[in-house]
């Protein structure tokens, strides 16, 4: 530890701290423009030069870089200092007059207008000032060594490598967030007219998923976090206290043995590109509903403000029902939960604006517990609830600045006419879906789907949360679609049909097995290699096969393959079948 | 009187069954020509069954099982549809037309496709005409056509 004086303050600090740091310490300010704590001083701006005292000698050193050393003091405000950072600025004033954090550094140091006249004086308001952070960043933090300065003097540029476009560029975006004046922008090349899923995602690699993530523990995001693509960057390591942060964590598939199975795989919402005529991912401020709720909530990207794309408020907001679902082109099935939630979206921006609302609707299905009088209320609230499918959304001019908004054609079917309404920002409900992978879960399983692709109960009255094979349990929106209070009754139900088994410490078997009659066996082992349970075991020393009656389902395939007839199937023994055969044919 | 096909059905429990079930619950209308026989799968349907069956006078017999990989018993219906072409030889064998021998695929969720396939089925049946095996009419006067034990069966 030393102690040094910075401007009469005299402070303690630790051996080779910079005097930056030492003065920040003490809450002293010293301007700088080139300074970042994720990267080593760089000293390029000249902007926090500080005057430092030793014995009878002063010089000018920059703060940035410059250690401290046992009895040293500093000046940061002498006159000497302020005539070095009045020359700094008036030279950066000069030659990019517009760039803000130039000004605005200008003005907090209380410098005017410039005595010089640049001739290398840049007007745009996003020139680049040089201050290389984006070089420092790709370099230092990043580690894509993408970003470099060349030329010298006021020829001095940022380039990428041999002034060319390059592949080594991961796309990370660092640059883009240290550059202060904007200079550096992400462009989309090559756009096919496909937006990702979630254009209001995370903004972040390491994120948490969502507020009611349980654990509620950040996760990253392998495919955009920088450190998986170049091994640098590891700024999150760096702030977490505890040292919670691993990155060689590996994905692990652990084998547990459980008894039974709760299947609640849920559901996957309807892609609302295969219906063009709604523009979705063709036109800006068309958003699906899941997008939507993200934008509502208020830990979400606009802080739960509705918000159109350029940051302005809508002025009115159209809502579709039935987008995938209730659709002979798509799903014939209704998805059940979208009418309340688009109800829920009208109630929710009639809050939070002064839009107008529109609903264009089929049916109002508000079948629910207090559904109805939700609706209702919603009626009192002001929404425009339009009886009729939306054919087609397209982009006019309306508004008075020239901004593209979007047209809504649709029939409404309680006046009889055509209509077109003009709307600002757009919400598709889209239908809810089996999940992509659900016919191989299903077949993991094996049970069986119903016409729409969800999975299917083995009874839709009277055993709706078993599925037809034994200790395997559907719940939620994989069984079909469904709300909230209506999932969690299923999956309680089900979980009661778990647990009375676990506590009766017992399972009950269908009496329909297979059994080897032995003085008729002859020892073949036909059907040892038929069952797929692996149940017919052959006695070596009676040379017979047996039926293990724990493990065989009584399926019959190895009583038909039985060329003795000494496998019989209880329940429906050859002669049983034969019986019935003669009856059916009287 | 017209002729009405009689046909046996074997349907497996888990798919075909329930499904023909769907049909009966959502109403749907289809030929009572088929005489239904539960099996749990279409696998326990022994070859010997469906020479029984055109023996005792059936004009036409349907199997029905999940579709191939939807077997409640994993792999069952694969044994079904390597049995069933052979046994198609074999009835030609016997003089038996194979188009009287049918397998088809029913899931538990189609019970319109049930329909459709035992309409269709008791049509084609109906086309070709009873089946006239001269060893009818001797049953027709037997008194107990079924072996009463399993041993007889063979």
């Amino acid at each position: 530890m030393v102690t040094i004086n910075i401007d009469g303050q005299h402070i303690e600090v630790v051996d080779d701290t910079t005097i930056l740091k030492a003065a920040e310490k003490a809450g002293i300010w010293i301007p700088t423009m080139c300074h970042s704590d994720y990267f080593e001083p760089y000293g390029v701006c000249r902007l926090c030069s500080v005057e430092v005292v030793r014995g009878k000698r002063s010089r000018i050193v920059t703060a940035c870089n410059y250690p401290v050393r046992g009895g040293m003091t500093v000046h940061t405000n002498s006159a000497r200092v302020k005539w070095i950072r009045k020359l700094i600025m008036e030279f950066m004033v000069s030659r990019w007059p517009n760039v803000k954090v130039v000004r605005e550094m200008a003005e907090s140091l209380g410098i005017g207008a410039p005595r010089f006249v640049s001739l290398e004086r840049d007007e745009a308001e996003n020139a680049c000032i040089l201050c290389g952070m984006c070089v420092n960043m790709c370099n230092d933090v990043v580690k894509a060594g993408v970003l470099g300065f060349a030329h010298t003097g006021i020829e001095r540029k940022v380039v990428l490598p041999f002034g060319q476009k390059t592949d080594r560029c991961i796309v990370c975006g660092a640059c883009v967030k240290v550059c202060p004046t904007g200079h550096i922008r992400m462009v989309v090349e090559d756009f096919k007219g496909k937006r990702p899923e979630f254009t209001l995602g995370p903004k972040t690699a390491i994120s948490v998923p969502s507020l009611q993530a349980v654990p509620r523990v950040p996760v990253i995001d392998p495919a955009s976090c920088i450190h998986m693509k170049t091994g640098g960057c590891e700024i999150c390591a760096s702030v977490c206290e505890p040292k919670a942060i691993n990155y060689t964590m590996q994905d692990e598939i652990q084998e547990i043995e459980v008894g039974q199975i709760l299947v609640a795989t849920g559901f996957d919402i309807f892609d609302a590109t295969a219906m063009a005529q709604y523009g979705y991912g063709r036109l800006d401020n068309v958003l699906s509903a899941l997008e939507f709720e993200m934008m509502l909530n208020s830990t979400g990207p606009t802080s739960g403000k509705v918000l159109l794309k350029n940051g302005t408020e809508p002025r009115s907001v159209g809502i579709i029902h039935c987008i995938g679902s209730r659709d002979q082109n798509h799903h014939a099935y209704c998805s059940r939960v979208c009418c309340m939630y688009a109800l829920k979206f009208a109630h929710l921006v009639h809050d939070r604006t002064k839009a107008a609302i529109y609903q264009f609707y089929i049916d109002m299905r508000a079948f629910g517990k207090g559904y109805e009088e939700f609706y209702v209320r919603l009626l009192d609230e002001g929404i425009t609830m339009i009886r009729g499918k939306a054919a087609e959304v397209i982009e006019g001019v309306w508004s008075d600045n020239g901004d593209p908004r979007l047209t809504v054609r649709c029939e409404d079917t309680l006046i009889g006419k055509f209509r077109e309404i003009p709307v600002d920002l757009l919400i598709l409900c889209n239908a809810m879906e089996p999940r992509r992978d659900a016919d191989r879960v299903r077949k993991l399983f094996s049970i069986s789907k119903s016409p729409d692709g969800f999975f299917l109960e083995r009874h839709p009255k009277l055993d709706p949360t078993s599925t037809t094979t034994d200790g395997v349990y559907i719940a939620g929106c994989a069984q079909g679609p469904k709300d909230i209070p209506d999932s969690v009754a299923q999956a309680s139900g089900a979980a009661a049909r778990i647990l009375s088994l676990i506590s009766k410490g017992e399972v009950e078997i269908d009496p329909v097995r297979a059994m080897v009659q032995e003085e008729y066996c002859s020892g073949c082992r036909i059907c040892n290699n038929l069952c797929p349970y692996g149940a017919i075991e052959f006695l070596e020393d009676k040379k017979l096969s047996h039926v293990n009656e724990a493990l065989c389902k009584g399926c019959g395939t190895c009583v038909a393959a039985c060329p003795s007839s000494a496998m019989t199937g209880q329940g429906f023994t050859d002669a049983q079948i034969l019986a019935e055969l003669d009856g059916l044919l009287v | 009187m017209a002729f009405e096909p009689k046909i046996i059905g074997f349907l497996c429990n888990w798919c075909s069954y329930t499904g023909a079930d769907l049909a009966g619950v959502s109403r749907i209308k289809s030929a009572p020509n088929v005489r239904i026989l539960r099996t749990m799968c279409s696998g326990r349907v022994d070859p010997a069954f469906v020479l029984k069956a055109f023996q005792l006078g059936a004009d036409g017999v349907v199997v029905m099982g999940c579709h191939l990989g939807d077997c409640h018993y994993q792999e069952g219906n694969y044994k079904t549809i390597r049995r069933i072409p052979f046994l198609k030889r074999l009835v030609g064998q016997f003089g038996i037309d194979p188009r009287r021998l049918r397998l088809e695929w029913v899931s538990a969720s189609e019970g319109d496709r049930f329909a459709e396939v035992v309409n269709e089925f008791t049509e084609e049946i109906r086309a070709l005409g009873p089946l006239k095996l001269p060893v009818h009419a001797e049953l027709r006067d037997q008194k107990h056509r079924v072996p009463e034990t399993e041993d007889a069966v063979h």
